[in-house]
């Protein structure tokens, strides 16, 4: 019965998502207010509907419903409860699923707390976002319904793919959807604006949370993604430019420039129309990512079961809805005349800089992970497109950029003059510098110029990033930095948490130290002064898999540091053996052990790495989320909100 | 000829344009449902050398009995996913050949001590030539060579349990195993 309620659910989303797509459309045609004003309780209505059908499918996991095929496909009876409520995102149909629950709530979203905007400007942003929910509600239904049934009911569930069994999983792609659905607000107020003709600062201002919102919730997932990948694919690697990674970070690039230049957009006024290309390429981005994940056209790691008639509707779906876009845009965007002149040196200026670098980068991603279909589809021959590639362009892009940053906040708006520019800089960039170059030495005791490269990259960013609260607490003290807006504060954090990235990145890239060891119980290994004594390997049995776990002992000058257990687990249902790494961590280094083969006689293959800084770069991921979330609650969007409802309480009383 | 002012607008329809085309023939190109055009082919040629050693093995030595040709790499996150399976089927006394793929023998052996060997041998595939000339779209991939080195098979992407049971399984069984 539940099962099927949730099938209804949809169905019944579906018909208030064609009423939320139609209706206020026509309201804004006909001037109607009250049918402009339907978008909201439909917004709010099918998040409700969407709510409850997801609840249904979650309650056939966690009741261990295996007439479901679903859920059959991925659970089993032996299955903790945490990965039964987190094996509803484990596969395609439960993952879009999800997908949709996050549009709808984002649109539910927009129809609380956007009534501080124009009636028509609500209802035409709530329409778009509702002609993206039929899309998608359609999908699902014709294509990948979670609540099918089968008969005979097996006996039992087939499990979930034991590399989702991790706590990362449990929150990885919730997070990742957030980001990339999040961007489809962004994509309805650029709609908006196209078909409105209205693109003014005030419009910069209410789509500016909104996209931070989502760049946010993208940051914090991929981080997750990539702590995951490094914890359950158990050798060490924390990147690995496999497509489905691609297709998050295409999107997280390009918010980032949208998020830069409607800055710009929101303070002088200029680049609207590149920032309007934007916020629809970022959720293009989105998009592409879903078609290139769900249809196949990519092999990856994150492979989902494929099927053409999947890939078929996603990519007309895609075509449609961004070739209207597209349209709009060539017909609209030239109207949007800038209001004023654009300086080189200015802040406005290095911003558009930013934004050059970052669609650049964006660019060289989609086509080294395009470049393989090209070449197919052409009949060029075949050819794959690795690391190296990504590494080799990636580098030089992302160092100018870190560079720029560090100006970002020294540089004033309309116009700056070099010379103040550089007396503002030169002590914080002879501190990058010193403390760069001697920042291998003294933590590695090995030189290396890229190192010291990367280092005062990192530091210059870093320092830069604090010198607006610097130069506001030599000014007025303690009420100087009570003064600073959540948005500058959010913009330091985040360019410190960039600046740690860059440091984590540089040094785990060119420090990390590995070896294969052999051991047998009570031997050990000495690796950059610290020891790896291997004490023992028991047999344990887990709720749904039995493992060898290993007891490592790690130690430096004869004093025990930390106690790692290893584990290499069968799972039972799949039969599918899973190597379980053992990390412990400090902010200076990982020590990570993974346990590999049985050699006989009781002796283990380990293998055992040292990785400094490894955390930087996931700690810089979320300093850099957290930023964000500090600059999306910025009083100015709250006031403007306040200042509409007192207005609407006026408004209200009865004459 | 001069291009109207704002003839950049046009750009990103044009651009999508391209991409959706693009999409649609990879759609139809789906490697794993149009058959690789050497499926019924012999294998090409190569000379690789055994991982780790200076051995040159040769497509010849392939002859008499059916194998799997599986391209791996160490760098290649979707191996491990089918890696239980393979390991499955080495135990059960599938001949299975290794090609790792752009990778270095150092990476390529260290992977497989970390995870298991399920190969009865492995073969070394720096600069992905043998890929190229095998068709080798992205790891990893696996290939189903009959007696006579014929490629009866082709399967992009992790093999799964499905597929052996369902179309691998029965294809081995119907090959004659010469020289057994």
């Amino acid at each position: 019965m539940i099962p099927e309620l949730g099938h209804f659910a949809l169905l019944a989303a579906l018909a208030v998502a064609l009423i939320q797509a139609l209706v206020p459309m026509l309201g804004v045609w006909r001037r109607e207010p009250r049918w402009m004003d339907v978008g909201a309780s439909a917004a709010q209505g099918q998040f409700v509907l969407v709510l409850l059908a997801y609840l249904c499918l979650t309650w056939a996991f966690v009741e261990r419903d295996w007439s479901v095929v679903y859920v059959a496909a991925n659970s089993h009876s032996q299955l903790p409860l945490m990965y039964r409520i987190s094996a509803v995102w484990g596969a395609h149909e439960g993952s879009m699923l999800l997908w949709m629950l996050m549009l709808t709530g984002w649109a539910a979203a927009v129809s609380v707390f956007s009534r501080s905007l124009p009636r028509d400007v609500r209802a035409q942003a709530l329409a778009v976002l509702g002609f993206l929910s039929v899309g998608f509600l359609l999908f699902i239904l014709l294509t990948s319904n979670p609540f099918d049934r089968h008969f005979p009911v097996p006996e039992d569930g087939r499990d979930l793919n034991p590399l989702l069994q991790d706590p990362g999983l449990v929150f990885h792609p919730p997070l990742l959807y957030m980001g990339y659905v999040g961007f489809s607000v962004a994509f309805a107020f650029a709609i908006t604006a196209l078909l409105s003709g209205r693109l003014d600062t005030a419009w910069a201002r209410w789509t500016r949370p909104w996209t931070t919102a989502a760049w946010l919730c993208l940051t914090l997932g991929i981080t997750l993604g990539s702590w995951w990948a490094y914890h359950e694919l158990g050798w060490g690697g924390w990147w690995f430019w496999d497509p489905v990674e691609n297709a998050s970070f295409m999107p997280w690039l390009v918010g980032t420039a949208l998020i830069h230049s409607l800055a710009v957009t929101e303070k002088r006024g200029l680049l609207k129309s590149w920032t309007v290309l934007l916020a629809i390429v970022a959720f293009a981005l989105s998009l592409l990512g879903t078609f290139l994940v769900r249809s196949g056209v990519l092999v990856s790691v994150h492979a989902f079961a494929t099927d053409p008639a999947r890939g078929v509707f996603i990519l007309s779906f895609l075509a449609v809805v961004l070739g209207i876009a597209f349209c709009l845009y060539a017909w609209r965007a030239p109207r949007f005349a800038s209001e004023g002149e654009l300086q080189l040196l200015s802040r406005e200026g290095l911003l558009l800089l930013n934004n050059v670098f970052l669609v650049i980068a964006a660019a060289a991603v989609l086509i080294g992970t395009l470049y393989p279909l090209v070449v197919d589809a052409f009949k060029l021959g075949k050819i794959s497109v690795g690391p190296p590639y990504f590494n080799a362009v990636f580098l030089p892009l992302t160092a100018p950029l870190a560079f720029l940053i560090g100006l970002a906040s020294v540089v004033g708006w309309k116009q700056a003059r070099g010379r103040d520019v550089l007396r503002r800089v030169r002590w914080p960039l002879a501190v990058a510098l010193l403390a760069g170059l001697s920042l291998p030495w003294l933590l590695q005791r090995r030189f290396e110029l890229i190192a010291a490269a990367g280092a005062f990259l990192a530091l210059w960013t870093m320092v830069m990033a604090c010198e607006e609260p610097w130069r506001r607490w030599r000014a007025r003290r303690a009420a100087g930095l009570a003064q600073i807006p959540r948005a500058i504060w959010g913009m330091s954090l985040a360019h410190f948490g960039l600046g740690l990235w860059v440091l984590g990145v540089t040094f785990v890239s060119l420090y990390s130290i590995e070896r294969d060891v052999r051991l047998g119980p009570g031997q050990g290994v000495e690796l950059l002064g610290y020891r790896f004594a291997l004490q023992k390997v028991e047999p344990y049995a887990g709720p749904n898999y039995d493992a060898d776990r290993a007891t490592v002992e790690v130690s430096r000058d004869g004093v025990r540091v930390a106690e790692l257990q290893p584990e290499k687990r069968l799972y039972r249902a799949q039969r599918s053996v899973m190597t379980e790494a053992s990390v412990d961590h400090n902010p200076l280094r990982d020590l990570y052990v993974a346990l590999a083969e049985p050699l006989g006689g009781g002796e283990w293959a380990l293998r055992i790495y040292v990785k400094p800084m490894m955390r930087l770069v996931w700690l810089g991921g979320v300093l850099m989320a957290v930023g964000g979330g500090l600059a999306a609650s910025d009083r100015r969007y709250r006031l403007a909100r306040a200042a509409v409802q007192r207005a609407a309480a006026t408004d209200g009383v009865p004459a | 000829m001069r291009l109207p002012r704002h003839a950049w607008a046009i750009l990103p329809v044009a651009v999508l344009l391209g991409l959706v085309v693009l999409f649609a023939v990879g759609l139809r190109h789906d490697p794993r449902l149009v058959p690789s055009p050497l499926i019924g082919k012999p294998a090409p040629a190569f000379e690789l050398r055994q991982l780790g050693t200076q051995t040159i093995h040769r497509r010849d030595d392939l002859l008499g009995r059916p194998v799997l040709v599986n391209f791996f790499a160490s760098w290649c996150a979707a191996c491990r996913d089918e890696h239980p399976l393979l390991m499955e089927l080495s135990r059960r006394g599938v001949e299975i050949i290794g090609m790792d793929y752009k990778d270095t023998d150092a990476d390529g052996e260290r992977w497989l001590r970390l995870h298991g060997n399920p190969y009865r041998t492995v073969l070394a595939d720096p600069e992905g030539r043998a890929g190229l000339d095998w068709g080798v779209y992205g790891v990893p991939e696996t290939y189903v060579l009959d007696a006579q080195g014929i490629i009866v098979y082709k399967q992009i992407g992790p093999l799964d349990a499905q597929t052996w049971r369902d179309t691998i399984a029965p294809l081995l069984a119907a090959v004659p195993a010469q020289g057994r």
